[in-house]
């Protein structure tokens, strides 16, 4: 390697400014001679890990799009530039349409029940003690917080095999304990086979495994408040809600929209949790969602090109999740609060 | 832990009244009852599947409640050997234990440098790095699937490695970035001082001052990379070379059919172990570090 422009020893003071070492910069900069010892440095560091990753994850991602446009088969060498015919094709499959609109349900319900839910536990956690003296935790809350992260330690597929056995219509745990109490109707009944639960089925599930990291993640954004912003609404004669609803809300807001995207990705690909509580779809294909039509397109029918369309748009509505998250934040007037953690 | 304990003046206790008191003590019931509901519907079904996991097929069916007649390990026997989870969970080991050492290894080499060197497309590196992270695996599963194909290290362990070394570095350098950037600028800078090189400087001065803000993410990508499904399930199809996910999964296809629901709760229950030890272990650790990782 010369020292050309492309050395990372005149790197160093491009930072300020295109004049290196013209102006003051704020952190301290040297120029490091170009030895051996920097230049082997510079190539393990930064070449090793970038280039696995631009290798394994970037350059994929960059295929895909182009493999969106062919009718590539995966198997033969040879295949055509088609355009955007395969975006037309998803346009017009019904089952598609009806695995997008599966995918909006869960990104829709799965983090607004999750957030809805880990907000009030961590609420009543943190400041749901006593009401005298200084705002409180409730006593022997570690247990419930330990608790309620178990299921975050599960591997998600064994989270939805454990479900599926529990909702199973003639083992399952539900259809036992819903007998035990009298309700014959419930003896069999095939809670994953029916349209009408299958989906709310699969939401419990994911949201049964979420609930406690974020909870744990906003009891963590709550503690983060200071004391004093407590003492005083309390002084000024706030209880409980009030505190919730003034204080810790307007303040972790930023909290709330990391958590909100997150869950919306993890509702868009839902995969693991659909795969293994109905591998067809379920009924009707009430649980079909996105990425099990991707993989299905992909590794069973063999048509690449089309499930890389599916994978654009799966990333699309993604990208459109987060933007709409941030917007409404912002709409809500979430960049004026001051002090929130950004 | 409760909030905010500290010892402050008591004073304003006298504001409430005897009334609100009884509102108190309620408003702390409900919230105990509350909590405790959603803690028996955690616990319940794990404890249900354990007992379940000592019980034979026919005790199984007859009555998902009934104890299970005597304690033996018969389903783990079962599960362990003739349903290879034995084979499964060595791989995984081997699998996630490699990945996890490269991971942080390269992770916080590249953080490292990211966050103390300037030089041209740094911003640009990072929030490459930033997109890595949001964009979903399954856009990528399809060509992955033919660039390993190509460089021939489909269906191997290290292939597999490699891969999970790749997803999880966004994660990686995204929280040590942070962390790297936090440590004084004095230390790397009295280290080459007195005569240390890059090398040495980051392995025998930052690495070590690192490791508190390291072993937070370890845990992470720990928990991460052993419940990864698709990676596997869709590069990793040579059977000998299953991991612990695809075992579990292959239950889920066989479900329904001469099922032997005795080893697949056994199944469940061996792959559970280990990541709840260290949960367990380590659970104050990873309370302290969803608490950094929030802030930025």
């Amino acid at each position: 390697m010369t020292a050309t422009s492309q050395d990372p020893g005149r790197a160093l003071a491009v930072g300020a400014g295109p004049t290196p070492g013209g102006r003051k910069a704020p952190r301290r900069r040297r120029r490091h001679p170009l030895t051996l010892d920097y230049v082997s440095f510079f190539v393990m560091f930064l070449g090793l890990p970038l280039g696995l990753f631009l290798v394994f994850v970037i350059w994929p991602f960059a295929q895909a799009a182009y493999y969106s446009l062919t009718n590539w088969t995966g198997f033969s060498a040879d295949f055509d530039v088609i355009g955007v015919s395969n975006y037309l094709r998803l346009f017009n499959d019904e089952l598609f349409r009806t695995a997008v609109w599966n995918s909006a349900r869960l990104a829709l319900v799965v983090p607004l029940v999750t957030i809805s839910i880990a907000l009030i536990f961590a609420s009543l956690i943190t400041v749901g003690g006593s009401a005298k003296g200084n705002i409180r935790g409730l006593a022997g809350s570690d247990f419930y917080r330990v608790v309620s992260f178990f299921p975050y330690a599960i591997p998600a597929i064994v989270i939805a095999l454990m479900w599926r056995l529990i909702f199973d219509p003639n083992i399952g745990l539900i259809n036992g304990v819903l007998t035990a109490f009298g309700l014959g109707q419930f003896e069999s009944y095939p809670w994953l086979g029916r349209v009408a639960t299958a989906m709310p089925v699969t939401m419990f599930v994911i949201i049964w495994g979420m609930v406690g990291f974020y909870m744990l993640l906003f009891i963590a954004a709550i503690k983060g408040v200071p004391a004093e912003t407590f003492e005083a609404a309390r002084l000024d004669g706030a209880g409980r809600w009030r505190t919730i609803r003034s204080i810790i809300l307007p303040l972790i807001r930023n909290n709330v929209q990391t958590a909100w995207i997150y869950l919306g990705i993890i509702a868009l690909d839902g995969f693991v949790y659909v795969q293994a509580l109905n591998p067809t779809g379920g009924p009707a294909n009430s649980t079909l969602v996105m990425s099990q039509y991707l993989f299905r397109t992909a590794f069973t029918d063999g048509r690449f090109g089309l499930a890389s369309a599916m994978g654009v748009v799966l990333a699309l509505v993604t990208l459109l999740f987060a933007a709409i998250v941030f917007s409404v934040n912002r709409a809500l007037g979430g960049r004026d609060e001051k002090g929130s953690s950004g | 832990m409760s909030a905010h304990t500290e010892s402050a003046p008591r004073s304003q206790v006298r504001m409430y009244s005897r009334g609100r008191e009884g509102a108190d003590r309620r408003v702390m019931g409900i919230a105990h009852v509350v909590l405790a509901i959603w803690a028996i519907i955690v616990i319940f079904p794990m404890l249900w599947t354990l007992m379940s996991s000592f019980k034979d097929n026919t005790e199984i069916i007859s009555s998902p409640f009934a104890l299970p007649g005597s304690v033996n390990f018969d389903n783990y026997v079962t599960a362990w050997t003739q349903h290879n989870i034995g084979l499964y969970f060595i791989n995984t080991v081997i699998v996630v234990g490699g990945a996890l050492f490269l991971v942080m290894l390269l992770g916080a080499m590249c953080s490292y440098i990211l966050a103390r060197y300037e030089f041209p497309g740094r911003m640009g590196i990072y929030y490459l790095m930033l997109a890595g992270l949001t964009f979903p695996i399954f856009l990528a599963i399809v060509p992955l699937f033919f660039v390993m194909e190509n460089l021939g290290i489909r269906n191997t362990l290290p292939g597999l490695i490699i891969v999970y070394v790749a997803f999880a570095l966004p994660f990686t350098v995204f929280f040590l970035y942070a962390f790297f950037r936090s440590l004084p600028v004095e230390m790397s800078e009295a280290a080459q001082v007195d005569g240390a090189g890059h090398w040495r400087t980051f392995f025998q001065v930052m690495l070590p001052m690192a490791v508190p803000g390291m072993a937070s993410v370890a845990i992470f990508n720990f928990l991460g990379l052993w419940n990864q499904f698709l990676l596997p399930v869709a590069l990793n199809t040579r059977r000998e070379n299953w991991v612990l996910s695809q075992g579990i999964a292959s239950f889920v296809s066989q479900a329904g059919y001469r099922t032997d629901f005795g080893s697949m709760f056994a199944a469940v229950v061996i792959t559970v172990i280990p990541v709840l030890v260290i949960y367990v272990i380590f659970q104050r650790r990873l309370q302290g570090s969803v608490a950094q990782g929030t802030m930025k």
